[in-house]
Order: C-alpha cells, then structure tokens, then sequence
C-alpha cells in the first residue's frame, strides 16, 4: 500500500517537474497561434474591435483576452473560424446575423468633405475635395467607419446584391431564406 | 471512324418520339417581346436605346461590355416600351433588366452589315468579329460567347472541331430538327467556325439515336473531305463537351484545362447556323428552335421562337396546359433549371421548354443512402457522390472538396439512379456554389489586406515626411539660431 | 400556374427504389429457401417464421422507440436481415435461438448504429457469429435433410415440440456438417482427401442433399439466385467472382502443396455457406466498398479469410466471421480505393497536358 502510495507520487513529482522544466527552457519565443489567428481576420485595420489593427486583436485573442466575437466587418463566418481555431464555443445569440454589406453614398447628400475617405483604411472611397464620393465595392469590407463619420448621413451600409453569376441553390432541406420567392 | 469508350453514365427514358418528326414551325410574332441584358455567361450588355425610340428588326439594341459578353438585338421592328427589371428564367428569380419591344407588325429590317464575301478565306479575325456582332453564344445552353471561343485558335494548336449533335438530353429535338432540316446551313457554318479556329478536320457526332439527322448531315457533308459525320453512342450525359471529345478522339482533358489544351473545340450545331446566317447574309441571332414538351403540354411541338418571347405566351401556342404541371424545367430535364414562373422570357440558351407531370418526374420521398454504389458506378467523371453528399450534409464542403466536388459537371446520372432518391445534385450544387461564393470572398479580401497595407505604408510615409519636415524646420531654425548667437556672441567679443 | 423552384435537377428518375431493391433479392432468395424448406421439413419451416417475425417486431419496435415512421417496415430490408439470419441457422434449431439472433442482429447491429444504412457490420452475420459463439452446441448440430412428407420426416405435431419443445433429443438425427466432418477427422489423424471421400458426393452438396444450414444445402439454387441479381443489375459480378476466387485459388494452390493437410479448391466452393456468403452475404450493400475495384479487394479478402478460418481455426465454416472482419475494413477500403477522376491521374492531380513537361 504505501509502496504503491509513495511510487505513484514519486512518478508524479517526477514528471511534474520534467513538465515545468520543459515548459520553461522549450517555450516558443513566438506564439504561432497569433500568425494563424491573424491569417483569419479581414486585415484592413479597421479597429473597431477596439484595438489598434488586426494584429493587436490577432494577440489579445491568441492570449484569451479578448472575445471572438469582436470583429465587426469578420461578421459570423470570421467569428465561426476564430471559434473553431481557438477550441471556443462562440456566444453568437447577441449577434445578428447579418449579410456582408457594403457602404453607398448618396450623390444628393454627399457634399464631397473628404472625411469618408481619410477615414477609409482600404482606399475603397474616391472623390476629391467639394465633388461627389465614390465607394469602390470590390474594396469596400463593411467596416462601416464611414458610415459613422458622414455628416451628412449620405452613406448608407447595403447588402451586397446577389446577381445570376452570384447566386446559388441552398443546401438541400435548408429553411428558404428570407428573400425566397412568392 | 474509331470510337473510344466513355465512363460511367445512364440510359434515361429518352421520350423523343413526341416531337422527333415535328417539324420546325415558326411562332407567329408577339406583340410584346422582353429582351434581357444578360442572355449569356459574362458582363450584361449596355442599352443603345431609350425607352421610346423606335427600332427595326436587327437593330442592335444593347452592346457587349467587355471581353466575355454578347450584344442583344431587335428581333422585330417597333417600339422601346420600357427598360425595366423582370424576373430572370431562373430558378433564382432575381430581376433582370430587359428591354421591352412593343412590336409595329411591320417587321421591318434595319441595315444589316453586309454578308463576308468567301468567308473561307476572310481572315479569322473578321469572322471572330462577325459572330461578336450577331450576339451568338453557345445554343446548346451553355450560352458562352461564340466569338470568345472561336479565338481559341489563337493561342491553343486545335486539330479536329467537334460539333455537338449528340443532343443526350431526354424529350429534346430542336438540334435533331435543326440538322434534318438545315444541314447544309449547319454544316456551311461549321467549315466556317473551323476556318476561324484554324482546325484542319471537323467531326460532327451525333447520337445514333437520330438516324435521318445523320443521313442528312452526312450528305450535307458528303461534299467535304475534311468533315466527317459520326454516330455516336446513345449514353447521357454523351453531349458533355468533356466526354463528347474523348469519345471522338480518345483525348482526355485535364481538370481545370479546355477541350482546346487537348486540340479540339466543341460546338453546337445550333450556334453553328447562327454563325452561317450572321456570316452570309450578316443577320444576327434573333430567334432559336425550341423544344417544347412534356405530359403538361397539349401539343408538343418544335418551334421557332423570337427570343424574348414569353414562355407563357410559347406555351399557349403548343395549345396550353393539359395538366397541372409539378415542374416547369428550362432546358433538359437532366440539366435544366426549373422556371419560377412561365412569365419569363425565352433566350439564348433556351433549348427546351419542359412542363412535366408527377408521372415523368417520379420524384418520391429522400430515403436513407444504402450504400448501394450506383452513383459511383455511373458518375460519368469518376467521382464518389455518396461520400461527397456525406461531407456536405455535414456541413464539411472543404473536405467534399478535396474528393472532387469542384470536377462535377452536375449531369444528373447520380440522382437520377439513386434508389434512395436523394438529390445528389442539389447538394452538389449547393458546395460549388457555396465554395465559389467563398473563393471569390477569400481573393476579395486578400485584395483588401493588400490596399489596407498599401493605405497604412501611405500614411507612415506621409507621418514620416511630416516628420522629417518638421525635423528639418526645426535644425534649419536651430542653425539660424546659432548663427545669430554665434554673431551675438562675435558682436559681443 | 405555379411551380416549385425548391430542387435543382434532374427532373426525371429512374424507376428505383430501396424497397425495389430489397424485394428483388428476397425474391431471388425464394428459390434456393423453398427447397430448403422441404428439404428439412416443418421444424424449418416453423424456425424461418419465427426468426422472420421476431425480426419484424424488433424492427418495429426499434423504429417506434427512436419516434421514427414504421414505413420503413415496408423497404425491405429487416425482411431480407431476417430471412439471410434463418438461412444461417441450423434448420431444427430451437424457437428461441432465432429469437436472440434477430434481437442482435437487428437491434444491436442495425439500430444502434443508426439504422438502415449505418451499420458497419452486417446484421444478419452479426446474429449469426453472436448465437454461434454463445451458443455452440445449438448452433452447431446438423440434421440429415428429412423432407416434407418424407418417410421418417416429423409432422407438425412433432415440429412443433423440436422448435418449441424443450431440447428435443436430436442426437438420434444429428449429423456433421462436411467442413465439420472434416476438420473432425483431421483432427483424429485421418487425412482430409480420404475424409472428402466419406462426405456426401459432389453431386449431393451441389443439390443440397447434405446436412448444413439451411444457406449451406443449396448451392445451385443460389448460385442461380445470385445470376438472377447480376442479370437485374442488383449486384456486379466483382465481389462474388473475387470471393469465389480467392478461396478457390487458396484451395487449389495448398491442396497442391499437401493434398492431406489441406482440401481442394473445388470442395471448398461447394461446401458450407461459400455460394450464399459470395452471393447474398458479402454483397451487402450498407457494408461493403462503394467502388468496384474496392470491391474486388474486398472480396478477394473474404475468401482468403474464409479459406485461413476453415482450415486453421477452430470453426469449420468461416464465411460469416470473414464478412464481419472485411466489413470493418470497408471504410478504409472506401477511402483508399476510389475511381480515377475524369481529367486527373490517381493521385488527385490534373492529367498533364502532352508537350508540357
């Protein structure tokens, strides 16, 4: 009994200090994980998960200290990968699952301030001082920090239309989506 | 001709014989026809026209927008009702814009360019030109643009021309009618596509199924040494562009490649006499032979058919409705779409138009899969559906992937056989679509990481600058200031 | 008009169905179980109805337990389960031995890996391995075959107390199957071609007028149902013709190495349960491979298996344990062995293009 006692913990304390031992001399410098987490995110340093870029939100989550549902243009799909990566169950109820939007500047209330396009972190707005904005949609995430920032209220964030090269049929037995057909 | 054998594929109830001897007859003129932008796969065309303005028949009323795209024309002459959005013949039903022609009655042509003088020694060039103009594409319903196809030549060595009369699909005879009764167009066509192309020999293949469409081909062609006419085995999906050239040549084309790597070029024998009109007598394509069958159908018949026409309006020319229909299929009913609604119109790539009943669906209840294996033996491209339905009913579309899902064709032969009746093919429609949608998501955003970093490097260098001028104002003002100290304190020595 | 946009294509099927399917191999089966049903007289007949009904209830019972329809009672296949488990049974065995086959083969086999299709091992097999591993003696003693009506054949009456009657005295009526007999013998020293001689003639085991299971003692008859169900395109020729094969081949390559250790390949074609197992057995749908190259390993196996366990392990007839252990391989056969895609080389990649590299 207390030879089997004393040998279990010996094989214990033994393979606990190997552990501590390795897990200080053998640590990575660099966590890979932040790389792969970053490789997920949109990358257009929009900040409004409330860090500085990408990469800043890429380490805060590879550090458990930030939730994954925090990236705004990402939407649910990102939210889904950094879930599946992390081995996390993503809390997605507070989430409304929209689809991918684009921004839209309405020519009649544009007054061509220029504050949309700094704001831009993707260069996705043309325009030139006191002339009509213009979004370019196919760089245009869905950040909608210009949306934010129009004093005019001429922006406005529009799903991204599905046209007949865009579409396709659901997956079968799926509920038909809202925009289904009469 | 030596044959070479062809994997897998089925032998549907082929239900020709309802319209196989109905001759082509033409739809009189509608008073209104709806022409859509986009009859093709590519850019939609830009309207010429504003609503209002009167057209003659011919008159090119849209035209194409970039490289891969096709112009749209008047079929009859009258008046721009609107330029509006209707529902695309589309199983999505999503609005298309479309020019809506009010018919005068007057069919009246407009200034046709004029026909290419011996277009067998036109340069390939003009007659690339030519077809661009009359707005062909693929009649067979893969509606790709004609003239994009016939430049294959340019940068691919083709050695034989296929053209497609294989016409696999069950209930569909519009390409069987056209070659019995136009095979000296078609055939006149198809030298000229082949001159274009730069290939030396054509092969016509057919169906042994249609026998006096293959006497009157080959005497059509009996003239031409360099064009053959062959029969070819009765096995769906034969018409597939892919397997329609292996079974001609033996050549198997590689995954993600054209027929062209291999050397050859398939076309139809519809866009075929498209182009002999466009090119002899520079008409543009302005109606198609349409099949239009099915149990549903009152009288089944061939027609030639306005494109723009509504298939409501095709429908009650064959006589209506004589049944409740359960499906209402653009196309085959292999590979066709289902049609929302019978307001859309006919275009393009429109080949038939299929009201079918319960009978001829037999459509029943999705059993659970018994691992029979029929889809793996008759899937003509060598797949295995039953695992790649497994992946994506889990929602694992990468790993459906990586088995293949991307090389399916969508031919149908795995629903089609299925005991269990489970839609093979919806599914795999549904990961294609879905991983297309993701790709074009994943370059979209690479696209966007790159111009957030070109925007980020744009506004250092430009903090930089700042910087640096202010830097430099700053020593420039330092060294002002010592001068003037240094002479103070010279001043003061 | 209306019409429905909720499928894409085919609009058309063919006139195929799981239920079409299950019934034409019962019906294919029906030959061979009739004359099996004279052969062995009313104690047979009372033991199928029982394995058949107890399979049925079970089913229903399984289905009604999960909250699934009873529809599924109607495809077929707890029919096709039950009927190839009561083929497997010796015909005189007693009621409840076709009871408890059906409870594992249909319940532990079938339903609790989910249901049609998602089993791994075939049920009927399952039934048959787990009776004859629990029960041996009652699953291995064989009766001379005592025809309907014949003389010395029991009555109804009679039937009904060896079925259902407390272990009724077989030992006056039992006999040995020929693999037993010739293992026995081997055992005692004899050598097998001189046992092979004392078994029933060639003829006789081809007929079925030989002791055995009740698939055992018909070989022609199902032989002849299994042509049926190639010619109706049911089953491909690969896994019999590889099963038949590979235990022929074994056969005839060892029997040519020690004529006296080892029996011929033709005695182990026409003995034991080799025609039902390459047939009907083996060719399971849910448990073997998808592909046909697939399944040409797969055969092959089960007849090299069937041929390793009749003649070095302790059961004279081996079939139904090498169908188990080839099943287990079957998804891994099934994700090695697929068909070469249209366009690409075997390995996955794109064929390459002649004059590039």
């Amino acid at each position: 009994m207390l030879i089997a006692v004393g040998s279990l913990a010996a094989i214990g304390v033994t393979l606990g200090t190997l552990l501590g031992v390795a897990a200080r001399y053998l640590a990575v410098e660099e966590n890979p994980l932040e790389a792969e987490l970053l490789a997920l995110l949109p990358g257009s340093q929009c900040g409004q998960c409330g860090f500085v870029g990408c990469a800043q939100y890429a380490k805060a989550l590879a550090q458990g200290e930030a939730a994954v549902t925090q990236c705004a243009p990402g939407g649910k799909a990102v939210t889904e990968k950094l879930a599946r990566k992390l081995g996390v169950t993503a809390d997605l109820s507070g989430h409304e699952d929209k689809a991918p939007e684009v921004a839209f500047i309405d020519e009649a209330f544009c007054i061509g301030c220029l504050r949309c396009t700094q704001e831009c972190s993707t260069d996705a707005i043309v325009g030139a001082s006191k002339q009509m904005h213009t979004v370019i949609p196919d760089l245009c995430h869905g950040c909608a920090k210009c949306f934010k920032i129009c004093p005019t209220e001429a922006i406005s964030m529009r799903p991204i239309p599905v046209t007949l090269g865009t579409w396709h049929w659901d997956k079968p037995g799926a509920p038909a989506p809202a925009t289904a057909l009469h | 001709m030596k044959l070479f054998p062809v994997r897998g594929g089925v032998h549907p109830d082929y239900r020709k014989e309802r319209t196989a001897e109905c001759a082509i007859e033409a739809m009189p003129m509608p008073a209104r026809l709806c022409i859509p932008l986009q009859q093709h796969i590519g850019a939609p065309a830009e309207p010429l026209v504003a609503e209002g303005e009167r057209v003659r028949k011919g008159q090119t009323l849209a035209h194409s927008q970039g490289a891969l795209s096709a112009p749209v024309h008047a079929p009859t002459s009258g008046r721009i009702a609107a330029i509006t959005e209707i529902t695309a013949p589309h199983p999505s039903a999503l609005p298309l814009l479309t020019i809506v022609l009010e018919s005068d009655g007057l069919d009246e042509w407009a200034d046709l360019p004029p026909p290419i003088p011996d277009p067998l020694s036109a340069p390939p060039e003009a007659i690339r030109a030519r077809v661009a103009e009359a707005g062909i594409v693929g009649m067979g319903g893969a509606t790709f643009p004609s003239a994009v196809k016939l430049g294959l030549g340019t940068n691919h060595k083709l050695d034989v021309l296929v053209l497609n009369g294989a016409e696999c699909e069950p209930y569909l005879t519009c390409d069987d009618r056209v070659m019995r009764e136009h095979a000296d167009e078609v055939i006149d066509g198809a030298r000229i596509m082949a001159h274009a192309l730069g290939a030396p020999r054509i092969v016509v293949a057919i169906e042994s199924n249609k026998p006096q469409a293959l006497e009157a081909m080959a005497r059509a062609a009996s003239a031409f040494a360099d064009t053959d006419v062959v029969g070819v085995p009765v096995q769906y999906p034969m018409g597939s562009e892919r397997h329609l050239t292996q079974a001609v040549t033996g050549r198997e084309t590689p995954a993600r490649k054209l027929t062209a790597d291999v050397g050859v070029v398939v076309h139809n024998v519809g866009t075929a006499r498209a182009v002999h009109h466009a090119v002899r007598f520079g008409r543009p394509l302005l109606s198609r032979v349409v099949t239009v069958s099915g149990g549903a159908i009152a009288h089944a018949k061939n027609v030639d058919v306005p494109l723009g026409t509504m298939v409501s309006e095709l429908m009650a020319f064959c006589g209506g409705l004589a049944a409740p229909v359960q499906r209402l299929v653009n196309g085959g009913p292999m590979m066709g779409q289902p049609l929302p609604t019978p307001e859309v119109p006919v275009i393009k790539g429109t080949c038939g138009i299929l009201a079918l009943v319960p009978s001829e669906t037999n459509e029943h209840r999705t059993e659970p899969c018994i691992r029979c294996g029929s889809c793996v033996t008759y899937c003509p491209c060598g797949l295995v559906p039953v695992e790649m339905a497994a992946f994506i009913r889990k929602d694992d579309l990468d790993a459906a992937a990586r088995i293949g899902v991307m090389d399916c064709v969508s031919c149908g032969s795995c629903s089609y056989v299925c005991p269990s009746h489970i839609p093979l093919v919806h599914y795999f429609n549904y990961a294609k679509g879905s991983l297309n949608a993701q790709d074009r998501d994943r370059r979209k955003q690479s696209r966007i990481k790159e111009q957030a970093q070109v925007h980020t490097e744009r506004i250092e260098k430009q903090a930089q600058a700042k910087r640096e001028a202010a830097a430099a104002a700053a020593a420039a003002r330092k060294a002002q200031q010592q001068t003037e100290t240094n002479a103070d304190d010279r001043a003061s020595a | 008009m209306t019409a429905h946009i909720d499928k894409s294509g085919p609009f058309t099927h063919a006139a195929s169905s799981v239920r079409k399917t299950m019934w034409t191999v019962a019906l294919a089966l029906a030959p061979a179980t009739l004359f099996d049903l004279w052969l062995f007289g009313w104690p047979a007949i009372l033991l199928f109805a029982v394995t058949l009904g107890a399979s049925l209830a079970i089913e229903a019972g399984c289905l009604a337990a999960q909250g699934k329809s009873l529809d599924a009672l109607n495809d077929g296949s707890v029919v096709l389960t039950g009927w190839l488990l009561a083929m497997s049974l010796p015909p005189w065995a007693p009621w409840w031995i076709g009871v408890i086959g059906a409870v594992f083969a249909v319940c532990l086999a079938k339903h609790l890996f989910g249901g049609l299709g998602q089993n791994v091992f075939n049920p009927a097999m399952v039934g048959r391995v787990a009776l004859l591993v629990s029960f041996p003696v009652q699953m291995t003693t064989w009766i001379a075959p005592h025809p309907l009506f014949a003389a010395g054949a029991p009555d109804l009456a009679a039937s009904i107390g060896i079925v259902f009657g407390h272990a009724a005295n077989l030992d006056s009526v039992s006999a040995a199957s020929a693999l037993g007999y010739v293992k026995t013998e081997l055992t005692r020293g004899t050598p097998v071609f001189q046992a092979v001689q004392h078994v029933s003639g060639l003829k006789d085991m081809l007929l079925g007028l030989r002791p055995g299971s009740m698939g055992e003692t018909s070989a022609v008859l199902v032989l002849a149902g299994g042509l049926f169900l190639m010619a109706r395109r049911i089953i491909s020729w690969h896994i019999p013709v590889a099963v038949l094969g590979a235990l022929f081949a074994m056969g005839t390559l060892f029997n040519g190495i020690d004529p006296a250790r080892y029996a011929n390949g033709v005695f182990h074609l026409v003995s034991g349960a080799s025609f039902l197992g390459a047939f009907f057995i083996a060719t399971d749908y849910v448990t073997s491979p998808v592909s046909k190259r697939g399944q040409l390993v797969y055969g092959a196996g089960i007849g090299v298996l069937t041929w390793v366990i009749r003649t070095f392990a302790g059961y004279p007839e081996g079939m139904a344990f090498a169908v188990l252990l080839m099943n287990a391989l079957t998804p891994i056969i099934d994700h090695h062995i697929r068909p070469r895609t249209f366009g690409r080389t075997r390995k996955g990649e794109p064929l390459p293009i002649k004059g590039e590299s």
